[in-house]
């Protein structure tokens, strides 16, 4: 036997703003537009952050100290832990984060792919040890690394009980979803806080992701609509959850915003009959039975090849869908986590009863989560 | 499901500076050979640390350049061969389990920047995000591309998991695999941390975040952990592959374990990002959670397999930890680092995988480089050569850059 798991903390941000109610309204509006950025990193689109106040979660000296991805999932821990009334008990959560690259100095970046046209081919390899030494900030390496992320989550807001950060795009933050569901279901965790953060305005991230054909080519166009390869737009987001034995949250009068029923996680090689179809029908076997008619989907398809998700939604019966990249773009480690926490907050808002949350990666990885409201 | 909440292992493989494989590996830390020595792969003029204790593929022979990407694809696949065949498993039908990777994060060096930007029509980062798709890069670059190159080569079930808690990942990943066997959601698992991160920009770094050691005039000694006159660590690769198994699952397919993790415990650090709260208490919790999670009293540990990293702050601290928990008179301690230096990602694994031989064979690795006694450090460090004594149950501690603290409860016998 498991443990019953809700949902009883949310911290969103997105390019809507900060919170439940703009994103519930997001989600109750058929007609949405998106926030978009088209000039900044032409010709790629992007679903810009608001301006947060990132003071109202952590000091200043810690501000000082972390890039834009860092602050932003710092903020979303911080809000997450708020709503949860969880933060004087943050030395007992543990964390679990999907965590993606850190941010690059790019300005330097750019300064050596200038400077370095004028060294002679021989001395370039001495030039660039000088140059990347005397031009590197430390504390910029520090938001460099991956784990970071979880680190400033716990000097700023405490959660230390235990912490890990999975890698690996979208389906980092399916797996971290489905690690903290299996340990708080488990009983090795009473509760877990579970999130990513992805800053869209990095002329890093396009590049590693324009090396891999991801990034949309082309004008913004609904997930649905985007023609073959696909592509995705980069959307600012910061969201963590905290998942709680219902048990715990009972006896500390904690309110549920749903219940995680069920996290999946598959890796098709996409090629011959390995397909994503494939394997995320191999998912949806283990939670078919639990699934009622009329059971809304929300979808955190990337925008690549989204026929191939699309395929095997049909065959699944649930409906309607959304796709949460036409709402708030896409926040590739923190996709399928805003997807859930999207989820919950219509179980709550009385939206949605029962959510199918589906999500194809972009490169590789499928995953599917149940959400029910409580 | 299995009675029993040890998890047994019945494969092990490893690639370190001190050689490819565990008998190479082992005989040579035992010996307290060092594999730390000058770099070759990349010019090293201006730099203030010039040696690391890396590990050179064939491939890069004549200066030719490997990717770290492709590297840690190497160290990882020939650990892992090695551990499968030991196991018995694997082969053409696949593992029967999933993979768990712990790796240091992979990114787009600045070689292949330049040589991408040589063919951007544009300058700057416009230029690079809109240079033509280059498959064999992203097929190595992206952060999924690791594991998912693994999980298809040793036909691995389900999606593979890929983390870092940076000096603590060798240690967290085979938490994650002990868990998915306990909780019954895996019967074994095919668990891999390995280090490819030495290269010109990681190296750096670390330097200007004053971590490493500078003694350039003798770099087989640089790594002294515990000893006095240490000044930091030193950088290195490798890996090591476990194959983690239920009881239930080892004892059906007739699986003889080489040895048994008992448990593990964790603590996060919330004092600084990159230096751990000096009194302790945090390593002293993860600690006492893995002896905890173990079932053991600390006067039942035989040997702690340390995490010394020879920086001045880490031996000091982990000293005054190992104190608190085990009172004036430790079990002997030693540092695998002095040999075969701090593969960050891979350390944890590589010293699951000495914890285990060293009960397997009653030999304790020695410190090497000790020379000079620190006042504030009273352990028995095994000084430079390696002693024999019975060991059945090890400590293996392993304490992230970050504030993520892990320690493993390793045994003989379940």
């Amino acid at each position: 036997m498991t443990a019953e798991v809700w949902i009883t903390g949310i911290g969103l941000v997105s390019s809507l703003g900060e919170g439940a109610a703009p994103h519930v309204a997001a989600l109750a509006d058929p007609g949405f537009q998106p926030v978009l950025d088209r000039e900044s990193f032409a010709p790629f689109t992007i679903h810009p952050l608001p301006a947060l106040p990132f003071e109202t979660q952590m000091p200043r000296r810690d501000l000082r100290q972390m890039e834009t991805w860092q602050r932003l999932g710092v903020f979303a821990a911080g809000l997450a832990l708020d709503s949860a009334a969880a933060k004087p008990l943050a030395a007992e959560i543990d964390l679990m984060v999907a965590a993606g690259g850190g941010e690059r100095d790019v300005a330097l970046d750019e300064a050596i792919f200038t400077e370095i046209t004028a060294v002679p081919p021989a001395e370039r390899p001495a030039w660039l040890n000088q140059r990347i030494a005397g031009g590197l900030r430390p504390t910029l390496f520090l938001a460099q690394l991956p784990n970071l992320l979880a680190g400033s989550i716990t000097i700023v807001h405490g959660v230390a009980h235990s912490s890990r950060s999975l890698m690996g795009m979208e389906l980092a933050g399916a797996d971290a979803l489905r690690l903290a569901l299996s340990r708080v279901a488990h009983g090795a965790s009473q509760m877990t806080l579970v999130g990513a953060s992805l800053n869209p305005a990095r002329w890093d991230e396009l590049m590693t992701y324009g090396t891999a054909g991801l990034n949309l080519a082309g004008a913004w166009q609904p997930v649905a609509q985007r023609p073959a390869p696909g592509g995705f737009c980069l959307g600012g987001l910061g969201c963590f959850l905290l998942l709680e034995a219902a048990d715990h949250a009972r006896a500390r009068g904690a309110p549920p915003f749903a219940r995680l029923a069920h996290v999946g996680t598959g890796m098709a090689r996409r090629e011959a009959d390995d397909t994503a179809a494939a394997s995320a029908a191999t998912l949806f076997g283990k939670l078919r039975d639990r699934l009622r008619p009329g059971a809304a989907v929300l979808s955190a398809a990337s925008g690549v090849d989204p026929a191939a998700e699309a395929g095997f939604l049909a065959t699944t019966g649930a409906g309607p869908i959304r796709h949460t990249g036409d709402l708030i773009g896409h926040g590739v480690e923190a996709s399928f986590p805003a997807a859930v926490a999207l989820a919950a907050l219509q179980a709550q808002a009385g939206l949605a009863p029962q959510t199918l949350v589906s999500g194809f990666g972009a490169y590789r990885g499928e995953a599917l989560a149940l959400v029910e409201a409580v | 499901m299995s009675q029993t909440r040890a998890i047994a292992v019945t494969g092990i493989g490893l690639v370190t500076p001190l050689g490819f494989g565990v008998v190479d590996s082992w005989a040579a830390l035992l010996a307290g050979k060092s594999g730390v020595r000058p770099i070759t792969r990349f010019a090293t003029d201006n730099l203030k640390t010039r040696f690391a204790a890396s590990i050179m593929l064939p491939e890069e022979s004549g200066g030719r350049f490997v990717s770290a990407a492709d590297r840690l694809h190497a160290y990882a696949g020939s650990a892992a061969e090695e551990a499968l065949a030991m196991a018995g498993l694997g082969g053409r039908a696949g593992f029967p389990g999933p993979l768990v990777l712990g790796m240091p994060p992979i990114e787009v060096e600045l070689t292949d920047r330049l040589a991408l930007l040589a063919r951007a029509d544009a300058p700057g980062y416009a230029g690079l995000a809109a240079a033509a798709v280059q498959p064999g890069l992203a097929d190595r670059t992206l952060m999924m591309a690791s594991p998912a190159r693994l999980a298809a080569r040793f036909g691995t079930s389900g999606a593979p998991i890929s983390l870092t808690t940076a000096c603590a990942t060798g240690v967290t990943a085979i938490q994650v695999a002990m868990e998915a066997i306990r909780f019954g959601e895996a019967d074994c698992v095919l668990c891999i941390s390995a280090e490819s991160s030495i290269q010109t920009e990681a190296l750096i770094r670390f330097s200007l975040l004053q971590a490493l050691s500078t003694r350039n005039d003798s770099p087989e000694t640089a790594s002294r952990p515990f000893d006095a006159t240490r000044d930091g660590f030193v950088m290195a690769e490798g890996a090591a592959c476990l194959v983690l198994e239920s009881a239930a699952h080892a004892k059906a397919r007739g699986a003889r374990p080489l040895g048994w993790v008992l448990g593990g415990g964790e603590y996060a650090d919330g004092f600084h990002r990159t230096r751990a709260n000096p009194d302790g208490s945090t390593i002293v919790t993860a600690m006492q959670r893995a002896l905890a999670d173990a079932g053991i009293a600390p006067e039942q540990v035989d040997y702690i397999n340390a995490h010394g990293t020879s920086t001045p702050e880490n031996d000091k601290m982990e000293s005054a930890g190992i104190h608190t928990v085990f009172g004036a008179t430790p079990p002997p301690v030693s540092s695998n680092k002095s040999s075969i230096g701090h593969s960050i990602s891979a350390s944890g694994a590589i010293e699951a995988v000495f914890s285990l031989l060293t009960i397997r064979d009653g030999m304790l690795p020695p410190t090497i480089n000790y020379g000079t006694p620190d006042p504030a450090i009273t352990l028995d460090v095994v000084p430079n050569v390696a002693r024999a004594a019975k060991v059945a149950r090890v400590l293996s501690n392993s304490f992230g850059f970050g504030g993520q603290n892990s320690c493993l409860m390793l045994g003989a016998e379940p």
